[in-house]
């Protein structure tokens, strides 16, 4: 600025200068200047659609009409829990997320840790961005790739087809795979890291006091790594349970995701809609709590 | 190494057998996209490339490319703004809730997109905004701030407040002191953190479904609303392919310049 040219003078006062050095004076000013975009956004904009969201679900519809009435009752809760077809449409989602779970910690150990305690540091690099890199693939793709090979005339079926057997087709089993597919780095990367902390002398000291393989595994490696398995499954749990484009399109039943949708807009149900959404939310809200119990939070 | 042989070698085949399992659907999505046959049946009976022109002179897929682009700069531009002010905020200053505001950038990516979705559709609809891409850019920003902001975060972590005090000392003002000092520290990592705020943009398709007006189609839309057409499908894998693409390439890019290379460096 003009205070190079000459050193000695004080800077002139331009108008940035003094609004500087008031704002400078002022820390709160500043700090409201600061967080008056971003807080106004998300935490009036995005949690008052939330609150308009969770309100909603105490409306109702009115019988005759597609009008949404804005009084207030328990009825959408009611007819969720009452209406066996939605109890159904829960289990089964929970049921999902729960399979697709475990089979994700049985996929993901192995690779972990291999990845945390054997791999050199180079292949180790390598790895991490090998399981990095296609959690980033767009989700609908990598749904639509599972759709081409799975179906009637796919390569699984092509492949088993010598050996006398077929593919599931689409399905529940499909489905199984492409959610355990989708939400697997989710679920690697938090247990390497936490295997990575493990300290090797530990396994040494459980060999030394003659402990065989599996005993290690299950008295050393496991209780120190269960945090960390317990941060991934938040992921392949939560995300599970909110999706509706893969049971759309290699599924066969509707999941809570796909009811919620179509009330929104088919059936033009908001109400229930929202009642229904609060389900998965509720569920992340208890499991969030166990989480944090079995010290997950510091694994993420 | 405590690990006995079988069990390493267990390992290793495990380790072969889940990359191969993440890496298959990608390579077969691939290949699709050089099919021959109009037919998705396997196994493919030669390569061509015809498909890519088919699909660059497609106008729905014209259109959506550049409705996605829109929305993706847009959700970026608004991403980085907000990001790094509050990512400032929390870095520098000392306040009452502070916690709060990072619970609350991550948010919008913890809950289902379903929730998110809903929830700022029920609100477009309840003030009268049109949806179109004004309100896909609103709902792709709202999930983008938290990379941004985590980025941004974990650099001025690693940047020390005392250079912006020297600089202060030196007489520069605030806003000489963001250009000359703060700034140059933080830039690779915010560019690192909106490079991977288009890319969670540009392949988004739940948050999307409910911010969409009718006539208007982003890519994964265009995806979506095509997979049912048989007669669409090959256009269809060669879009596949250029998603995956446009999407890994900027993490790519972001997870070079978020690393050591450009942290510390140059300055």
């Amino acid at each position: 600025m003009s205070s190079t040219s000459n050193a000695d003078a004080p800077p002139r006062e331009s108008p940035g200068r003094r609004l500087s050095s008031y704002l400078y004076r002022r820390p709160r000013l500043r700090l409201t200047g600061l967080l008056a975009a971003p807080a106004g956004w998300l935490g009036i904009a995005y949690l008052g659609s939330l609150a308009v969201l969770l309100v909603a679900a105490f409306w109702r519809l009115d019988p005759l009409a597609t009008k949404i009435v804005h009084d207030y009752s328990l009825d959408n809760f009611r007819t969720l829990i009452e209406e066996p077809v939605y109890r159904t449409i829960t289990l089964r989602t929970v049921g999902t997320a729960a399979a697709v779970t475990i089979t994700d910690v049985i996929l993901a150990f192995p690779i972990a840790y291999y990845m945390a305690r054997l791999a050199t540091p180079r292949v180790r690099a390598a790895l991490v961005v090998a399981v990095l890199t296609p959690l980033w693939a767009s989700y609908l793709v990598k749904i639509y790739a599972w759709r081409i090979i799975l179906q009637e005339e796919g390569l699984l079926n092509w492949t088993l087809d010598p050996l006398g057997l077929s593919g599931p087709g689409f399905g529940k089993y499909a489905l199984w795979v492409v959610f355990s597919y989708l939400w697997l780095p989710y679920m690697i990367l938090p247990i390497y890291a936490g295997l990575e902390r493990l300290p090797s002398s530990l396994l040494e000291a459980s060999s030394d006091l003659g402990a065989k393989g599996f005993r290690t595994f299950r008295s050393v490696v496991l209780p120190i790594a269960f945090p960390a398995v317990v941060a991934g499954s938040i992921f392949t749990f939560s995300l599970t349970l909110g999706d509706f484009i893969a049971p759309q399109i290699v599924g066969t039943r509707q999941f809570i995701g796909n009811v919620v949708y179509a009330n929104v807009g088919v059936a033009g149900n908001l109400p229930l809609a929202a009642a229904f959404a609060t389900v998965p939310v509720m569920i992340m809200i208890v499991y969030l709590l166990l989480a944090r119990r079995a010290g997950a939070f510091e694994s993420l | 190494m405590v690990e006995s042989r079988a069990l390493r070698w267990f390992l290793k085949g495990s380790t072969a057998f889940t990359l191969s399992f993440i890496y298959l659907p990608l390579f077969v999505i691939c290949l699709y996209a050089f099919n021959e046959r109009r037919t998705p049946a396997w196994p493919i009976p030669g390569l061509t490339l015809k498909w890519f022109e088919k699909a660059v002179n497609n106008p729905g897929v014209r259109d959506a490319l550049w409705t996605s682009v829109k929305a993706g700069l847009g959700a970026t531009a608004l991403a980085i703004l907000l990001g790094s002010l509050a990512a400032i905020a929390v870095s520098r200053h000392r306040f009452f809730g502070r916690e709060t505001i990072s619970f609350l950038v991550i948010l919008p990516i913890a809950l289902p997109g379903i929730v998110t979705g809903m929830a700022l559709n029920t609100t477009f609809r309840t003030w009268g905004v049109d949806l179109g891409l004004f309100t896909v850019i609103v709902g792709h920003a709202t999930f983008c701030i938290v990379v941004v902001y985590n980025n941004a975060v974990a650099r001025m972590r690693r940047i020390s407040g005392s250079l912006d005090e020297a600089s202060m000392d030196l007489g520069a003002d605030t806003w000489q002191t963001f250009r000359y000092v703060t700034a140059p520290q933080i830039s690779t990592a915010i560019i690192a953190g909106s490079l991977l705020a288009f890319a969670l943009s540009f392949d988004e398709v739940i948050v999307t479904t409910f911010t969409i007006g009718g006539g208007q189609q982003t890519l994964p839309i265009w995806i979506l609303s095509n997979l049912s057409r048989p007669n669409q499908l090959p256009i269809v894998n060669v879009v596949a392919v250029f998603v995956i693409l446009l999407s890994i390439i900027p993490v790519w890019i972001a997870q070079r310049l978020a690393s050591g290379a450009g942290a510390g460096g140059r300055i």
